[in-house]
């Protein structure tokens, strides 16, 4: 059939039904019979055959077609396709809604329970409420009104009563209906006026007054850790401050204070504002020689050399930096130390080991990290000789002139004069001071050193009270040589001391050498006697050193070319050495018992190593550029491998050992590594065994 | 190795004010620029090193380039800034 209708609703049927007349009998079911009965009135009994209708036989005609109704919206699209985002596909959408909406009109109908309709609910209530009382004043009003009315036209005399009465009657109405929220005021129709009036309203006038806004400033501050830990620092100084104030109070002090103070101040103000800045300057100042000298800088901390392996058993000395000051470019380098306390900084001493030119001296401390300029300058005007910093105090400096006179200088201060100075009448040396040292504090606590000379004196010093006084503690004595005068007098030669050390341990013993080529061991304790001579050298004594490790064993070194190794107990030397040349300097390591280092006059350094090889020295290498340039003085640093090397031009060298040169014991499969002074002892004790029993043997 | 250097003041009690250079080999503005960028990075520098620790303090900073090398060091009331040109 082609016309199949399914439809929704019936009412959609019916309203169909009951609108149009395109109605196929044929078609519908047996619902529509009411709709055609009506129908039927207006029409005839006969059924009128509408011309386009078609022509079908018995059969078709009794076909039966089921209808089906279904819910289904006819109108509905069946194939929405939606765009899943989750799948990225399109997807067919199976459920489609089949909702209809035929007809829609907005009611105003409200649900009771709801909020609005509760309100509503309400109101209607109040509004009942006070209907109540209107229609109750309504109903007086109306009776008073008809009470009114029939009576107005009477004498008013009467109408006044019913209407005092009324108003009475009003009035307690009125007094009721408070009680009811809201009163609804019914107005009377027919009397009512309304009368308003209204007041003068004052005129609004501005009135402004301006003035002159309190001044402003921006600010701004953050309030960081490192602030407000600054802040506080402030106020624990602030209060330390007063609490000295405290301390220290006296009238007098105060006025003497505040004197002082102006001072300060008026003269901070008239000096340089470019003096300031020496810390800045003086931190940059390392930097940029830093950069200069960068790799330098990076050779000495990290360069290895690598060759070393290949070398067997012999080192090399890296050059580093070269230390020169233009002032003490004509002096030689007499002296050198290592500061105890601060490992990169070293003192120098200029002077002169020529008899006939004699000038001025300088002492000058460098930094390795300031190659190009000393950080301390003093000069004086006898050549230093020699020098010694203080173990405990680093900044006291003392130093011995060729004058004889010896100095304290102090780096803390910054004058360029000494602190203390020894002078004629305080006993100076009358000769050149070839060696000076510090000793312990004395039992008041005074700073004490010894000074070597070569009047022949051997003279103690103490610091008592800012003045340097003096003892004499050995005057030396030429043995055996004791002339006769034709007086028969005994005279007796003193001898030189050219150089001295004292033992580290054992504190009252100590070595002096003397320009005879004699070594004495003495004792603080005997002024007169020598505990021991050795015949070391046939020329004078340049050095002498105790071993640091090994308490019996020291060291001397000569002008005669040689330098010999001694046993304190036994006269003869352990180990000599002849190197080719006047030796000016010799020195242990500090970092091995058996590791030493001599520089001679023809500019070469040898370095040794007894447990390596006996006989030779294990490095033996020109240090400085020109031949002529003799080297007078060596010293090796405590901690970082490197040694500091003076020639007679006024330069140091600083060169760096490389690893043969330091070799330490090596371990043993199984054993552990001891280190500490103990195997360094045993290791120079072993050496010295194997050398004895050659000589006993001999 | 031309060493150029530039000396100026700070002044600590209001931050708000830039440095002002009082002493420079170098031409005006050139020295402006670079004491002002140079301020204000030490002045970072710091912050972060105290707020690291607040014991801490800065040293001096160092800022290497291809073509040279900028040190700067702080001082309580100065600043001092090099430019060196590395030798290589």
């Amino acid at each position: 059939m082609p016309h199949c209708w399914t439809f929704k609703y019936f009412l959609f049927f019916a309203i169909s039904l009951a609108s149009g007349r395109m109605v196929n009998e044929r078609d519908e079911d047996s619902g529509t019979e009411v709709g055609e009965g009506t129908d039927e009135w207006a029409q005839s009994k006969a059924t009128v055959k509408p011309p386009d209708q078609l022509e079908l036989t018995d059969a078709e005609l009794k076909e039966e077609f089921t209808r089906i109704l279904t819910a289904n919206n006819p109108h509905a699209p069946q194939n929405i396709v939606r765009y899943s985002f989750k799948e990225g596909t399109y997807k067919l959408i199976g459920f489609v809604d089949q909702l209809a909406v035929h007809f829609t009109q907005v009611g105003n109908l409200i649900p009771k329970d709801s909020d609005e309709g509760r309100r509503q609910h309400y109101r209607d209530e109040l509004a009942a409420g006070s209907q109540e009382s209107a229609k109750l004043v309504i109903s007086e009003t109306e009776i008073l009104e008809e009470e009114e009315e029939p009576k107005e036209a009477e004498a008013g005399s009467q109408t006044d009563v019913p209407i005092v009465e009324a108003s009475q009657k009003v009035a307690e109405e009125e007094l009721m209906t408070p009680k009811q929220p809201k009163e609804r005021k019914l107005t009377n129709k027919f009397n009512f006026s309304e009368r308003a009036s209204q007041t003068f309203n004052n005129p609004l006038r501005d009135r402004e007054c301006q003035m002159e806004p309190p001044p402003r400033t921006n600010f701004s501050a953050t309030a960081n850790q490192w602030e407000i830990y600054d802040a506080y620092m402030e106020e624990l100084e602030k209060q330390e401050k007063t609490k000295e104030k405290e301390k220290t109070k006296t009238p007098v002090a105060k006025k003497m204070g505040k004197m002082a103070m102006r001072k300060m101040t008026s003269l901070e103000s008239q000096s340089d504002d470019i003096t300031k800045v020496t810390q800045a300057a003086k931190i940059v100042e390392r930097m940029v020689n830093q950069n200069t000298y960068d790799d330098v800088a990076q050779d000495f901390k990290y360069y290895e050399d690598a060759a070393d392996e290949y070398r067997d058993q012999e080192g090399t000395l890296l050059p580093l930096w070269k230390f020169q000051n233009d002032k003490a470019k004509r002096l030689a380098v007499t002296a050198l130390f290592w500061n105890p306390k601060y490992n990169d900084l070293f003192a120098v001493g200029h002077g002169s080991y020529d008899f006939m030119k004699q000038s001025r001296g300088m002492l000058l401390l460098y930094s390795m990290k300031n190659p190009s300029f000393p950080e301390y300058v003093f000069s004086s005007e006898s050549g230093i000789m020699c020098l010694d910093m203080h173990v405990d105090h680093p900044y006291l400096v003392v130093v011995g002139h060729y004058d004889g006179n010896v100095a304290i200088y102090n780096l803390k201060k910054p004058q360029s004069q000494p602190s203390f100075r020894s002078s004629a009448k305080s006993g100076k040396h009358t000769d050149p001071v070839w060696q000076v040292r510090w000793q312990k504090d004395d039992m008041d606590h005074n700073l004490n050193f010894f000074s070597v000379s070569s009047d022949g004196r051997i003279v103690s010093w103490t610091l008592v009270k800012s003045e340097l006084v003096h003892t004499d503690v050995i005057k030396l004595k030429v043995e055996g040589r004791t002339t006769e005068d034709l007086e028969g007098l005994q005279i007796h030669t003193v001898g030189c001391g050219t150089a001295f050390d004292f033992h580290r341990e054992i504190d009252y013993l100590f070595l002096v050498g003397t320009e005879e080529g004699k070594i004495y061991k003495c004792s603080k304790a005997y002024s007169s006697q020598f505990l021991d001579t050795y015949d070391a050298h046939n020329m004078a004594v340049d050095a002498v050193s105790w071993n640091p490790y090994h308490a019996k064993v020291f060291m001397s070194c000569s002008s005669d070319w040689t330098v010999k190794i001694w046993d304190h107990t036994i006269k003869t030397p352990m180990f000599i050495y002849d190197l080719n040349s006047a030796v000016g300097d010799v020195a242990w390591a500090p970092y091995s018992s058996t590791v030493f280092a001599a520089v001679t006059t023809n500019g070469r350094t040898h370095v040794f190593d007894l447990s390596i090889n006996k006989y030779e020295a294990i490095c033996n290498q020109p240090v400085v550029a020109k031949k002529k340039n003799k080297l007078t003085h060596v010293q090796f640093n405590p901690i970082h491998p490197i040694i500091i090397v003076g020639d007679d031009r006024g330069q140091v060298t600083c060169l760096k050992l490389s690893p043969n040169l330091r070799k330490m014991p090596k371990e043993k499969k199984g054993q552990e590594v001891q280190k500490g002074p103990a195997v360094e002892i045993a290791k120079l004790d072993k050496l010295l065994n194997l050398v004895r029993e050659v000589k006993t043997k001999t | 190795m031309p060493n150029l250097i530039t000396l100026k003041p700070r002044i600590s009690a209001n931050q708000g004010i830039p440095s002002i250079p009082i002493r420079t080999t170098l031409d005006n503005s050139t020295t402006v620029q670079y004491a002002g960028l140079l301020h204000q990075l030490t002045v970072k520098a710091k912050s972060t090193v105290r707020d690291i620790d607040p014991q801490n303090d800065l040293t001096f900073l160092r800022i290497r380039s291809k073509k040279h090398e900028i040190m700067v060091a702080p001082d309580k009331e100065y600043l001092l800034i090099v430019i060196q040109n590395p030798c290589e």
